[in-house]
């Protein structure tokens, strides 16, 4: 029974980063209807720039998370504006193969200038942690699930009780319509691009430091993101962030009870179980076209 | 000689040569074994023009089809002394199975899923040939891979795979004209009209991906022959995306362009091979590639070369005939019947218990305010939505429980109130497709009875001249017109028009009174939906009338007008 709690707390703590990028994938697919496949290396471009500011040039800790995430604002719009808008007007095939390009550049930019070395970055506070009960709670894993917690709430509040939170709405559920609202959809996408890119940076910061800071951490926290998007519900704020814990927890039982090496397919095989008993996902997506 | 038989001609005297040359010539291994690489690739490449240029479906695992068949003969003769094409067979089989196992669980959602599980099985792929190390050798890979007997010499096996690069060639660049090409790209063009044309969409995209990982499995078998030596990380995502690129560079829709984008792609990492020194540089340029591509040549190479010399002809079929129109007739006494249909969408009733007798022969008009549930009625009748209550008979028939394709089947055809054409095919090939329907008995005599059907059709709305034009070169009616060629070269029982006359001018409207009277001369039975109540009276013998998704009126059309909750409705006069 401890070693389980022991495990649903690890998998909480990994889970909740998975939402965190889950968040930002459904963000861009309602806002522009597009899958961001380099969404996981936004999470890895942040670790790395944390690297360099926190460790290789010794800057405090909050200094360096702070640059870092003006880095990601940065990093969202200028890919927003090379990757997204020249397709905005193309099916959804060309503008995915698109963004598969950029998570390919991004992460192999990396490589090619920080080279192909793991690199460690220490946890924000000095404490490693403490015991609970039976429980030894990570204080990294305990900002994680902190922090995550946080920005959910700030997302709702964001999108239920601010006007650009209504106008981010109004241009991912008809932009057309928002158009005619004098809502400036370029604008709404800009935004929702430098949001996600930040979301995806924060998660890619707090997980940093309990794995190792590699170019493939992007790719592997990438997909399990979006297969809890799948999970929960594909576009379902709610459903994400569920669909990420349980994705967090599955793979910890996974790695724990039946096999370590093949920990990274446990998230997939749950995935495709999914999609052959309930494609609709816990939430449900809306699909409709109309004739 | 027809410009298609001079161009098949070319291409086998061209693969003969290619095939000769590599049997003969001696290279020396560096240029044997880039050109194994790119011939073995190119076979996987094809696949991907099926799946991505023909029928529009992301793959993003081909790779792993190609491990699945590189690993059947790796394993296989090297474990188990099974014979080289027997293993080649089974690892072809084995990509077909996986590929058509994937294709089940996600073609039915949206193309998102399509790529994601594509990668997911990639990766888990990946996972089980490294790990899995009793079985797979695990990352130390395979080696001594034996070629089959008579060619076992580097230079023969090339010239053997050379000569199936250029059969499984011909294969591609052929399907795109069969109907089961044509059925891919009306799927890739415009998933509604498909269906509505008769086209089961979720099988049609099933063969597309088992075709593709098949090649893609040939590919992988003939690459672990030519190599002798195999391992898990020469198939990993980035090859999966590195075959992606190939695929996009020259030109996903043409095995032309397949086999140029990867020739390129495997020639140019040899020229800047210094990019390698960094690691992580080659890899980043390839992305940034994709991304240009993807933006600047949206068709590629071989797509952008093709613009430049277009207007290509086609067997033009002679002597022009007329077109006939035999709507199967069984003796029933409506053409199509609609009892007690609902359709609800959460609270709201669209269409709430309406009842539909459409009598054979003639026009029928069903009329209503806008939102009054015509066009759901529309949609139910023809499969698009599911109905929630009610039944629909067509010819006598009940077809309420069949999927839209099968409707069309039964006799139904029908135009949308937006038009939904296949937009990069020509005005011919869009018509084509609507006259391959099923239980098409005019269509006897092949492939140019299909033809001279499409053209017949094409000339009965006065378009005959224009069937190698594509769609975007005409105006919004004459693609309104093209539209119901594609529906009367199906010899429909039923022809169901949703707003025929919406934007058009005058004379447009006119010559659409006119054609809708000849239509109906040959006995055809139209359903129209319109709010242009001259056309509406001028064409129509009986009328029905919606309100608030309910049957306020029916009957002959003289009489229904007249009726004041008619004019209520429409013009909210009170009485």
């Amino acid at each position: 029974m401890d070693f389980f709690l022991q495990l649903l707390f690890t998998g909480i703590g990994i889970g909740a980063v998975y939402a965190l990028v889950a968040l930002g994938f459904v963000l861009i697919f309602r806002a522009t209807s597009v899958v961001n496949f380099a969404q996981g290396e936004f999470s890895m471009v942040a670790a790395y720039l944390m690297v360099v500011f926190a460790v290789d040039l010794g800057w405090p800790y909050w200094v360096a998370f702070l640059i870092s995430i003006a880095g990601m604002a940065l990093l969202g719009a200028v890919f927003n504006l090379t990757v997204y808008y020249p397709l905005r007007n193309r099916s959804f095939l060309p503008v995915l193969i698109s963004t598969i390009g950029a998570s390919i550049f991004l992460s192999n930019s990396v490589l090619a200038l920080y080279g192909p070395q793991p690199q460690v970055l220490p946890g924000w506070l000095e404490t490693p942690g403490f015991q609970l009960g039976p429980v030894y709670l990570d204080s990294q894993y305990l900002i994680i699930i902190g922090v995550t917690l946080v920005l959910v709430g700030f997302q709702y509040w964001l999108f239920e009780r601010t006007l650009l939170g209504k106008k981010l709405q109004a241009t991912s559920q008809d932009k057309e319509m928002a158009t005619l609202l004098g809502i400036p959809v370029a604008e709404m996408i800009m935004i929702t691009f430098v949001y996600s890119a930040v979301l995806g940076g924060i998660a890619g910061i707090l997980v940093a430091p309990v794995l190792f800071v590699s170019i493939q951490m992007g790719s592997t926290i990438a997909l399990k993101a979006f297969a809890a998007t799948i999970i929960g519900g594909f576009g379902d704020i709610a459903g994400a962030i569920l669909g990420g814990f349980a994705i967090g927890v599955i793979e910890t039982f996974g790695a724990a009870y039946i096999s370590v090496p093949f920990k990274d397919a446990f998230a997939f095989l749950v995935l495709i179980l999914f999609l052959i008993v309930r494609p609709q996902g816990i939430f449900g997506e809306r699909v409709a076209e109309k004739a | 000689m027809s410009r298609s038989a001079i161009g098949q001609l070319v291409y086998a005297l061209l693969a003969a040569s290619l095939v000769a040359l590599t049997a003969t010539v001696k290279t020396d291994g560096y240029v044997a074994n880039i050109l194994m690489q790119a011939a073995t690739y190119a076979i996987a490449v094809f696949g991907l023009s099926i799946v991505l240029g023909l029928c529009g479906q992301i793959n993003l695992a081909q790779a792993a089809f190609f491990a699945l068949g590189a690993y059947a003969v790796a394993l296989g003769t090297v474990d188990h002394q099974l014979p080289f094409w027997l293993c080649l067979v089974g690892g072809m089989t084995l990509a077909l199975a996986a590929g058509a196992a994937l294709g089940l669980s996600t073609l039915r959602l949206g193309g998102h899923y399509l790529a994601m599980v594509t990668i997911s099985f990639q990766q888990i792929l990946t996972v089980v040939l490294i790990n899995a190390t009793g079985f797979t050798h695990g990352p130390d890979g395979v080696s001594s891979i034996p070629r089959p007997t008579g060619f076992t010499s580097v230079q023969a096996f090339l010239a053997l795979v050379v000569a199936i690069l250029a059969s499984s060639g011909y294969l591609v660049w052929r399907l795109a004209d069969t109907r089961l090409g044509r059925a891919m790209r009306a799927v890739r063009d415009n998933e509604l009209a498909a269906s509505a044309n008769g086209i089961d969409i979720f099988r049609t995209k099933l063969i597309a991906f088992a075709l593709a990982a098949l090649l893609a499995g040939l590919g992988g078998g003939l690459f672990a022959g030519g190599f002798s030596y195999i391992s898990p990380d020469q198939f990993a995502f980035a090859d999966s995306i590195v075959l992606l690129t190939m695929a996009l560079l020259g030109g996903a829709s043409s095995p032309v362009g397949a086999a140029i984008g990867t020739g390129l792609l495997i020639l140019i990492p040899e020229w800047l091979r210094f990019l390698k020194s960094v690691p992580g540089l080659y890899l980043a340029v390839y992305g940034l590639a994709v991304i240009l591509i993807v933006i600047f040549m949206p068709d590629g190479i071989w797509g952008y070369l093709g613009k430049l010399f277009q207007a290509r002809e086609r067997e033009r079929p002679k002597p022009a005939e007329q077109l006939t129109l035999h709507p199967v007739d069984s003796g029933a006494p409506m053409a199509l019947e609609v009892r007690g249909l609902r359709k609800n969408f959460g609270g709201l009733k669209a269409v709430d218990g309406v009842d539909l007798q459409v009598r054979r022969g003639g026009v029928h008009a069903l009329i209503g305010p806008n939102g009054s549930g015509k066009t759901t009625t529309l949609n139910v009748v023809t499969g698009l939505y599911r109905a929630s209550d009610g039944a629909i008979f067509v010819d006598g028939v009940d077809v309420t429980a069949l999927p839209a394709h099968k409707r069309t089947v039964a006799g139904l055809a029908r135009t949308f109130q937006n038009i939904r054409l296949f937009r990069s095919m020509t005005a011919l090939e869009n018509v084509v497709v609507g006259a391959e329907r099923d239980g098409n008995a005019l269509i006897k005599g092949g492939r140019s009875a299909l033809w001279r059907r499409a053209q017949a059709a094409l000339d009965f709305v006065g378009l005959g001249h224009r069937v190698d034009e594509r769609i975007p070169s005409f105006t919004y009616g004459h693609q309104r017109l093209i539209e119901i060629a594609r529906a009367l070269a199906a010899n429909p029982t039923v022809l169901l028009l949703d707003e025929p006359a919406a934007g058009l001018n005058l004379s447009e409207k006119k010559a659409l009174h006119d054609l809708l009277g000849r239509i109906a001369a040959q006995g055809l039975t139209i359903l129209l939906i319109d709010h242009d109540m001259t056309l509406v009276a001028g064409a129509a013998r009986h009328v029905t009338v919606l309100n608030f998704g309910r049957r306020i009126a029916d009957g002959e059309t003289a009489d229904v007008l007249r009726q004041p909750d008619v004019a209520a409705a429409y013009l909210g006069v009170s009485e």
